[in-house]
């Protein structure tokens, strides 16, 4: 049953992806990358990463994809639907640059099998003795302690900067 | 379930990239920027069965990052439209030689 509703939800991930990138206004291409965030994360709840399917609707769907969406009707564009492809030197380049990624990408699965052998108990263990926020946030406070205060001071800089270059006059 | 996972995450990379590469209007190469940087957090949680809880501890960094680079980048496209009156890439040629 988990299987049927993975394959259900990456597919429909795949389809607003290429939604996102194949519509013509920025609205539609954004709600379209809504529903893939909010398919991305019925697939966390299937990996049993339940307390970042609940992040990814809060923060990513809720507060970033809305902070597009008022920059947009800021902007007023959502009435633009002239075709903006590049040319073709540029589509030739980018279907260089996708076909090799897809090819060192394929070839690192097939020879490094490694990657798949890890410690799978390792997870159960931290969501059995903590629940799963439990898991994430003690070694998010003890192990990563500078990394996150260094995300802080990343946000702060941020904001700062952000406000500053929609104030000035440029 | 990981491996089809991770072959999801490289699908949704892939289309990322290819918006980036083709389209031109600034606002969904940002989209697109997302939609990658999604991709990655795809393959850190699907990781994390594998090795441990730490690849979710990671999602929450990309994720912040993510929100910084969305707010700073809306706030350049929004100080280069008032300057240009468009969010075409190819009309951002202010550093260009």
């Amino acid at each position: 049953m988990s299987e049927l509703f993975w394959w259900v939800f990456a597919s429909i991930a795949i389809g607003c992806g290429i939604g996102t990138i194949t519509s013509r206004s920025p609205v539609a291409s954004l709600m379209f990358l809504v529903v893939a965030f909010f398919s991305l994360s019925a697939i966390y709840v299937l990996l049993g990463a339940h307390f970042i399917a609940v992040v990814q609707v809060i923060v990513y769907a809720g507060a970033i994809l809305v902070l597009f969406l008022f920059v947009i009707m800021l902007l007023n564009l959502g009435h633009d639907y002239r075709s903006d492809l590049r040319s073709g030197g540029w589509i030739l380049t980018g279907f260089g640059a996708a076909g090799l990624i897809g090819y060192f990408v394929s070839r690192s699965f097939g020879g490094v099998p490694a990657l798949m052998q890890g410690d799978p108990p390792a997870f159960e263990a931290a969501v059995a003795e903590r629940n799963i926020i439990g898991a994430i946030a003690f070694p998010m406070y003890q192990d990563y302690i500078v990394p996150f205060e260094l995300v802080g001071l990343l946000l702060l800089v941020a904001i700062v900067g952000a406000v500053i270059m929609a104030k000035r006059r440029i | 379930m990981v491996t089809p996972t991770l072959v999801l995450a490289v699908i949704l990379f892939g289309l990322g990239v290819a918006g980036v590469v083709f389209r031109r209007n600034a606002i969904i190469l940002f989209l697109c920027v997302e939609l990658m940087l999604n991709a990655v957090n795809l393959a850190f949680v699907a990781l994390s069965r594998v090795w441990g809880i730490e690849g979710q501890v990671f999602v929450f960094f990309v994720m912040t990052v993510a929100a910084a680079e969305a707010a700073v980048g809306l706030a350049l496209i929004i100080a280069i439209f008032r300057h240009r009156e468009s969010v075409d890439a190819m009309d951002f040629n202010l550093l260009r030689w």
